[in-house]
């Protein structure tokens, strides 16, 4: 419910955003939250167990496939398959959360034409539930650590919210862009999962970011507009250490990451009065 | 005092085409190719953008004051459910201002957000935190929540596992207990049996009795009657009338009668005995073609006949039942009037006189049936229309049987101790 004397206009060309009327519906948020995360694994046999299976079986396959068939290394002497699990958490945590947020609205367009609240709550809870996945499979990944042998760097652990951040503020404002676009063109439904695929392959999830070298100017534009390629440098560097964390290059992303956040907000907000007309 | 709610020349214009359905971006892209090709050829831009235009609403202006219910009437389309849209901040206007004081719920659907995988306790949370409620209230009315719902025992229970009542009856207990200043209900009681539809009436009269502000849509002209101040009748996006109840209410039934087909259509007929039944009208009790009768008051069923040839001792009778299809009655020629009908051509009008309908609000189905004086069949017509009644003072007491109470007709009594 909306609080005391409050005014109804035509949408302004100027755009805020209303963070004191989002903190009012704060329960709305957790209480949505709680649904995509309860209502997951219901009526599933294996339940919470899938969150495990989907990144610990695709790490066993591609080992298989791209470390000893392709013959791809680590690079820097990391065993293959904790150095590919660090990537691949950080990825699937990256496009569930694009992938959540942009069928959000859409999957969402009966309550959005049915009642008022800050539209943003919607996108927003996605990453929830990405998250929870994450939490959860990252004990395999300490589990693993302990197996070969890991003791990370203390900044190693100190730089992961930075990292979050990051892949956060990326997700999430490219899922905000999308959610919007689906909302009026429902080509994004089926040209998202291909570029996802893409995403992954020129991300440096299942090889070095070191393999970059040899392409100095592939490697600039990766670091340029793609700040999932840094984060998940960082993060093996951080926590498998067998090198120094690139700052500059962490800065750089972040710098871009918080550009696609604010793009993607300021978008979904200029669209977002409309939704309920063309849902 | 300021008043709670004040509307100021609100319009919303949709874009046709693309307010219904969405568009790929194919087919975008090819309506602004082919646009721009036409423009070009043509030279005229704006002609067409003129025609893909439609005000669902325009130039709406009224106040309301506090402690006040307003009912919006209208026929489909006239901008009822778009101005409830706009209030609730679903949409916004392409025009004007609106200024409300006070917190504002809206009740557009029952079950809104109702998730078919969560339990019925798990769902009273995601409803009410939808509906706008936080957590700490909805905990502290959970209780009175259940009992209104009457689904104590099933609270643990998936609502997909939930019969079409049951899932409706928590719904409303939810929405019930929203406790908002100003609240906006659209057409809500369409939904569930009759005896859900009167309890849903019975809360909202206890709602508007707290001196809760209330706008409230519907095409149920008794319960408008019932639980309204005054009303508001919109006609193709603008305000018709504007006032006390009755008199909006009259006035839309005014226009529904005004505008009923006369296109020579006939419902049924017999072409060996040259007999047919053009329609079915109702009248008030002052003879005057009315959509509705009311409950109380004398009232007319107009049979419409046409007829080739003279026809002598006809047997007639109107089978009334309700929408579940419990027949009410039977008024039949041969038994009350014990005797047939005579008809002459070319066309005549049988009326059956009502002097104090006594069905209850609702709606009834009418079937009729024309047979020949030893009973054979000439047409007998299943469905053959649809009636509505609405509310009224049938005891002259001025008090109304409390909707909330199921049944289908008045019985006139009396009582007495001896």
């Amino acid at each position: 419910m909306q609080s005391k004397e409050s005014i109804i206009e035509p949408p302004k060309k100027f755009i805020h955003i209303e963070w004191r009327e989002f903190w009012a519906y704060r329960d709305l948020f957790l209480v949505m939250a709680w649904r995509d995360i309860s209502v997951r694994y219901k009526q599933t046999l294996l339940g919470v167990l899938w969150i495990i299976l989907q990144p610990v079986m695709t790490m066993a396959v591609f080992t298989f496939i791209f470390n000893r068939m392709a013959g791809i290394e680590s690079g820097d002497g990391t065993p293959y398959p904790i150095f590919l699990y660090t990537g691949l958490l950080l990825w699937q945590y990256f496009s569930s959360t694009v992938n959540n947020s942009a069928q959000s609205m859409v999957a969402n367009a009966s309550l959005i034409q049915k009642v008022y609240f800050p539209r943003l709550i919607i996108p927003a809870t996605s990453v929830t539930t990405a998250f929870v996945d994450l939490a959860v499979s990252s004990a395999i990944l300490v589990v693993m650590m302990a197996y070969y042998g890991f003791m990370p760097q203390l900044v190693g652990v100190a730089i992961i919210p930075l990292l979050l951040l990051i892949v956060t503020f990326t997700a999430l404002g490219i899922g905000l862009f999308l959610a919007s676009l689906n909302v009026k063109y429902r080509d994004v439904r089926y040209a998202l999962p291909f570029f996802i695929n893409i995403g992954f392959y020129v991300t440096p999830v299942i090889y070095p970011a070191a393999m970059l070298d040899k392409y100095p100017v592939v490697k600039t534009l990766f670091l340029c507009l793609n700040p999932m390629a840094s984060v998940i440098n960082g993060a093996r560097t951080g926590l498998l250490g067998r090198s120094t964390i690139e700052w500059d290059t962490l800065a750089v992303s972040l710098f871009v990451s918080i550009i696609y956040f604010l793009f993607g907000l300021f978008y979904f907000r200029r669209t977002e009065s409309y939704f309920a007309d063309i849902a | 005092m300021k008043p709670i709610i004040e509307i100021k020349n609100i319009g919303k214009k949709y874009k046709i085409g693309v307010h219904r359905g969405y568009l790929s971006l194919r087919e975008q892209l090819a309506s602004k190719t082919a646009h721009a090709i036409k423009s070009l050829t043509r030279g005229n831009k704006n002609n067409d953008k003129e025609n893909d235009e439609f005000w669902a609403l325009r130039d709406v202006s009224f106040n309301v004051n506090e402690g006040e219910t307003i009912g919006i009437i209208g026929r489909n389309g006239a901008g009822k459910s778009t101005l409830l849209k706009i209030l609730s901040k679903i949409t916004p206007p392409t025009t004007g201002k609106i200024a409300l004081r006070g917190r504002v719920a809206s009740l557009l659907e029952v079950g809104t957000g109702f998730h078919p995988e969560l339990t019925g306790r798990e769902n009273i949370y995601l409803n009410g935190t939808i509906l706008g409620m936080t957590r700490a209230e909805i905990s502290k009315k959970f209780d009175e929540i259940v009992a209104f719902s009457e689904i104590e025992k099933f609270l643990d229970t998936p609502v997909k596992r939930y019969s079409s009542g049951m899932y409706v009856r928590l719904a409303f207990a939810v929405a019930a207990h929203l406790e908002p200043e100003i609240l906006l209900v659209d057409e809500v009681l369409a939904v569930g049996d009759a005896e859900f539809q009167k309890k849903c009436l019975g809360k909202m009269g206890d709602v508007a009795q707290e001196g809760r502000t209330v706008l409230f849509v519907s095409h149920n002209m008794g319960a408008i009657r019932q639980l309204c101040n005054s009303g508001i009748l919109l006609t193709e996006g603008k305000i018709a009338a504007l006032g006390k109840t009755d008199i909006v209410v009259d006035a839309y039934l005014q226009t529904i009668a005004t505008s009923h087909p006369t296109d020579g259509g006939v419902i049924a007929s017999n072409d060996k005995f040259g007999i047919a039944l053009k329609k079915v009208d109702l009248l008030n009790n002052k003879g005057v073609e009315s959509p509705v009768l009311q409950a109380g008051a004398a009232g007319f069923i107009c049979l419409v006949l046409e007829t080739t040839s003279p026809q002598k001792n006809l047997l007639v009778s109107i089978a009334v039942n309700t929408l579940n299809d419990t027949r009410v009655c039977i008024l039949h020629t041969g038994i009350s009037d014990n005797r047939g009908v005579d008809l002459q051509p070319p066309a005549a009008r049988l009326l059956c006189h009502l002097p104090k309908v006594p069905f209850l609000p609702g709606k009834y189905r009418l079937h009729i049936k024309i047979a020949e004086a030893n009973g054979d069949t000439i047409f007998n017509v299943p469905y053959a229309t649809e009636i509505a009644v609405e509310g009224g003072d049938f005891f002259g007491t001025g008090k109304l049987p409390d909707v909330t109470w199921a049944g289908v007709a008045l019985v006139e009594h009396t009582w007495q101790v001896t």
